[in-house]
Formats: structure tokens, sequence, C-alpha cells
């Protein structure tokens, strides 16, 4: 693998592949950040070694992605920042539209909260241990997920409420 | 008295319509309903340069109890609209809506799931403003617009 990259990225990069070679699925550089995509099932222990030995203490974003496909349909991606060795790394997962589990990171990143409660808002993927797994900005009851690509543009009519326009006679 | 004055012995006539809409046309206080960026001029509205007081808009309530005027500044979404038309129930009769702006009056560039295309779907408008957001003299024409349509109500008495 040829890539431009700091030494920092250089070394995280190879200690993942010496410890997790049969979790990592590919490596590749885009726009000048490093990616690496990695099994769904690796992702905990993924985490933790980058948070404890590599120095990613700081988990800046968590995105969610419809890709659209047949197969492994959505994507998670964590931001990690190394914060000691000023480097970024994205993570990725891809997991599988029937049933689209995770396990939570919140244990590792207790921000991770609102942003896993955030892609289960608007994807649906759930996130197994999560101290508090509800809907983040739509309403409870609602029962789609706006950003999957199949939802419309302007939303289903009537599936979220109007407020009741006749004064209550009680 | 400078009227009676000018007047001498005589007297004038009205009717009391005329007088309550001429009462309450120049008294019409604004209820702030600021949501994004339109609420940004809003302030330019009543602040001194615009200066709303001159056309008897005297003060910006945040009592809906006080207000006379709700002007929806801004985009409205779902969940807003609920604590919105919460407030806009218990500002006293007879009340009055300005949609400021091309959110507030048809969802504007908010295209999508969660904002309501225009707040007229549960709010009775009395005046739209087109813009993004729009000049504070916009707004000053809405409110001259509903001083207009204060003065053509039937506030006393209906005809029967």
């Amino acid at each position: 693998m040829s890539l431009e990259q700091s030494e920092s990225l250089k070394k995280t990069i190879d200690a993942l592949e010496e410890n997790f070679s049969d979790h990592l699925l590919e490596v590749y550089q885009s726009s000048g950040d490093t990616f690496a995509r990695i099994k769904s099932e690796a992702l905990l222990d993924v985490c933790k070694f980058l948070k404890e030995k590599r120095h990613f203490v700081y988990l800046a974003d968590i995105i969610g992605t419809d890709r659209y496909t047949s197969n492994d349909r959505f994507e998670v991606i964590y931001n990690l920042l190394n914060l000691k060795e000023k480097s970024r790394l994205f993570l990725k997962v891809w997991c599988d539209e029937q049933e689209p589990v995770l396990e939570s990171v919140t244990s590792i990143w207790p921000r991770a909260n609102w942003n896993e409660r955030e892609v289960y808002d608007m994807f649906g993927v759930r996130f197994n241990n999560h101290p508090d797994h509800r809907r983040i900005f739509l309403p409870e009851d609602f029962q789609y997920f706006p950003l999957r690509k199949e939802f419309p543009l302007l939303g289903i009519p009537g599936s979220i409420e109007l407020p009741n326009t006749t004064p209550d006679i009680d | 008295m400078g009227l009676e004055s000018a007047l001498g012995e005589g007297f004038l006539t009205s009717r009391v319509d005329s007088l309550v809409n001429w009462a309450r046309a120049n008294a019409a206080w604004p209820m702030p309903m600021g949501l994004a960026c339109c609420a940004i001029e809003m302030m330019a509205f009543a602040g001194p340069k615009y200066d709303a007081a001159r056309f008897g808009s005297e003060v910006m309530r945040f009592s809906p109890r006080q207000s006379d005027v709700m002007i929806v500044a801004g985009w409205s979404t779902y969940k807003m609209s609920h604590a919105i038309r919460r407030i806009w129930d218990q500002m006293p009769d007879p009340k009055w809506c300005i949609a400021m702006g091309a959110c507030a009056s048809t969802g504007g560039m908010h295209r999508c799931y969660g904002v309501v295309q225009g707040v007229d779907n549960y709010l009775p408008v009395d005046a739209y403003i087109s813009g993004c957001p729009p000049r504070p003299d916009a707004v000053l024409h809405a409110l001259m617009k509903i001083q207009d349509k204060i003065k053509t109500e039937h506030s006393v008495m209906l005809d029967t």
C-alpha cells in the first residue's frame, strides 16, 4: 500500500494491520484523509485499541450513510482524532439493511451517545448497549427514517401531527 | 385645550367602530416569534432606525397576553408548530398574524419533511411578507397593511 500519509497515521495503519489483519477490510485515502474500513464485529476492539494504544481520544463525529446497495446498505463512519500526534482517521463499518445493528461505542467515548442517537433517528441503525436509545430530533412516535433514500423529500403526509386549530371546548 | 379652541362651541360625530378601530390600529403591539434569521430584521424593525413605535407598535411584548400581532419570523418545524399555536391561542382577541419572510409564508428553501410548508397550515395569517429575509421596511409595510385591515373591521357591533 503506497499512501502519502503522516508518520503518525502510517504507524496507526501498521498497528491496525498487525493486530486486526482479519478484520481490516480496506485502507484508502481520499481528499487527503485516510479511511479504514473494518468488519463490524471488530468495531469495539478496534476502537478500544485506537483510543488506548494510539491516543485517538477524541471522537469528533459519527456519520451515517445510505449507500443504497442491495448488500451492506448502511455505512457508519467514525471521525477520530489523535490529539497527541494531530492526526485524523475515518473508521468505517458497513451493516445490513434487514437488521442494521452495531455495537455502541459509548463505553469508549461517552460523547457518542447523541451521535449514535442521531444515526438511529435518521437511518434506523441500532446500537447495542446504548445507555439511552431513543430518537433525538424527530417525535418519538415517528415511524420512518427520513435520511433513507426511499423516504420522500417532503415526508409522508400526516406522519407528524400539526397542532389542533380548533379551540378545545371542555 | 387645543381641540376645543379650534372647534369653538361645535362638536364632532363619529361611529364607535371607527373610534375603536382607530385606537386598535394604532396600538398593535407585536408578539415576536423569532425562529431564525428573520428575527434579526424584526429587531431592526423595532429598533430606533426603523422605529415601529411610530406606527403605534410601541413595544415588543414577550407575553402573549399583552400582544395583538404575532410576527412569525423564520421557519417553523413540525415540533415548533405546537408551541407557536399554543402561544397564538393564549393571545387575547382581537389578534392578527404576520408571516414574515419566505420560510414562514411557504416553507421557503426548507423544502423537507421536518418543516411546515407555510405557517398558514395552522395559523390564520393576515399579511405575508416576501423576502429572505425581508427588509425592516417590508415589515413596516405589512404592519401598515394590518392597520388598514383593522380599520375596515366591524369591532363593536356586527351587521345583522
